[in-house]
């Protein structure tokens, strides 16, 4: 008889469990009372705080792949669609994954030894008995704060990361700012922008969720956070990678 | 004859196949100090966490101030929870607030509609009665061990509770100190009138805030007493804890 590997058994269970506390979380995020101060809080944190670490990376980058592409392109003698191709690069991909993989890596980190060192100080117990129903109170604006502020975040590396290439360009060459970006956008559509931009609130929410989930549910004290900072980075870079696949593939449905 | 605050019958709770609480039957009376006191992994940590509905069991009866909280709803539950306080055996401060905002957690959270001026008095007034009026704008990092039990007792008085239940109130500190937070227990009900049911080992706190002691052993309440009466048993399972 097929007998399952206990590691393919143990990873199923937990996709289930995730699948499980993800639906909780629609069905009691939406009801009332709505912690807003908290959620505020949280937005703040999640995306005011992430800025510096996001800006600087998607700065680098821009000016870094504007420097690798430039021998090729002008080999090829079609360095003028540098803008082009960068601007295409980052704001479909490279935007999106390097930004959603930074901010897992701070925040999914961050969130899974918060709710993690909350649960084994017995905070969570000590919230529930305090009249409040912990789960929307941490998870549900954790997870919803994720989800807004890696648009965001997106939105914003992307144009830094523009800014950078700007400079990678002018570096050998002088192109006037005006004109860089309009060959940046004269050769991006709608098609390459909206679901670019729609699937980083699914990053956002994988996020959210699986460092909420980790957190909540660490075990093995002291031990067990660090365990929960750890797996919630591992979890959520596997889930934005595997969402950017599925989101690649529908997107390319609706190209001309 | 005594008015009964917290009624068990029949409380049972398994971990897989570890039977932890077996038919466990206890009676907590208005104003008394009761002492829970078994091995450490006995169970005495579920069974107050079954009473405050944190832990469901599987099966028995749990009465609070009259009321079965193993049939209440969320909101029946917070109602009453805001009569029973509990001091968890970590504190369980919020790392993230203040004093003041720990403080006023309870009191914002079970939706009491307070001034900010009366709030401001009723958090003074517990910390007060901690003698840590002082650290209202401190975070809970910058205390000590000792400071930090005390705020989660002031927490824990805020709400001015009817029943206050105890987790290990003095483990992790120092002989000095527990001596400190036992008379504190102490103090406490006398001067609010509070039933308090206290899970220790610690048999100095014991002797100081136990009116009664129930002995949780191999699941069951094995032999409830004075501290003396225990003291003077000669049974095999009782007589080692007062060794």
């Amino acid at each position: 008889m097929f007998s399952m590997p206990e590691s393919l058994r143990a990873f199923l269970h937990e996709t289930g469990e995730i699948a499980r506390f993800s639906l909780r979380f629609f069905r009691e995020g939406f009801q009332p009372r709505f912690e807003w101060e908290e959620f505020v809080r949280q937005c703040f944190l999640v995306g005011y705080r992430s800025l510096p670490l996001v800006g600087l990376t998607a700065f680098i980058i821009g000016l870094v792949l504007t420097m690798q592409l430039r021998p090729t392109m002008v080999y090829y003698g079609v360095e003028v669609q540098i803008p082009a191709m960068v601007g295409i690069a980052i704001v479909r991909e490279i935007g999106p994954i390097l930004t959603a993989l930074i901010f897992a890596g701070k925040i999914g980190s961050s969130i899974g030894a918060e709710l993690g060192s909350m649960k084994v100080t017995e905070q969570i117990d000590a919230m529930e008995v305090s009249g409040t129903n912990p789960f929307k109170y941490l998870v549900v604006t954790r997870t919803l704060a994720t989800m807004l502020m890696l648009p965001i975040l997106v939105l914003l590396a992307d144009a830094i990361s523009l800014a950078g290439s700007y400079l990678g360009v002018n570096m050998y060459e002088t192109l006037t700012y005006p004109l860089f970006f309009k060959k940046v956008f004269d050769n991006l559509t709608y098609i390459d922008i909206i679901p670019a931009f729609v699937k980083t609130f699914f990053f956002g929410f994988a996020v959210g969720i699986i460092g909420c989930y980790k957190g909540y549910y660490c075990e093995k004290g002291t031990e067990g956070v660090g365990l929960s900072a750890n797996s919630s980075v591992v979890a959520s870079s596997v889930a934005i990678f595997i969402l950017d696949l599925i989101a690649v593939q529908i997107s390319d449905l609706f190209q001309p | 004859m005594q008015e009964t605050v917290i009624n068990i019958e029949g409380l049972s709770k398994s971990f897989g196949a570890n039977k932890v609480l077996d038919h466990f039957d206890l009676q907590l009376h208005r104003g008394e100090n009761l002492v829970v006191l078994g091995k450490s992994g006995s169970g005495k940590s579920v069974l107050i966490k079954c009473i405050i509905g944190l832990i469901e069991p599987d099966h028995g009866k749990i009465q609070v101030l009259g009321k079965n909280v193993l049939n209440l709803n969320h909101v029946q539950l917070d109602q009453v929870r805001v009569k029973v306080a509990f001091l968890f055996q970590s504190n369980a401060l919020y790392d993230s607030m203040t004093v003041r905002e720990n403080l006023e957690f309870p009191l914002r959270r079970h939706s009491i509609q307070l001034s900010a001026g009366d709030a401001d008095q009723m958090v003074r007034e517990a910390l007060q009665n901690v003698g840590l009026e002082h650290t209202i704008d401190m975070m809970p990092v910058d205390l000590s061990g000792g400071m930090r039990k005390r705020i989660a007792l002031a927490r824990t008085l805020i709400l001015k509770p009817e029943i206050i239940l105890y987790d290990e109130p003095t483990t992790g500190l120092d002989p000095i100190t527990s001596q400190e937070i036992s008379a504190l227990i102490n103090q406490i009900r006398d001067k609010y009138q509070t039933s308090a049911l206290v899970i220790s080992h610690d048999m100095r706190c014991v002797k100081t805030v136990a009116h009664r002691i129930a002995m949780l052993i191999d699941g069951k309440c094995y032999a409830v007493g004075s501290y003396e009466e225990l003291a003077a048993s000669t049974d095999s399972k009782i007589k080692p804890f007062f060794d």
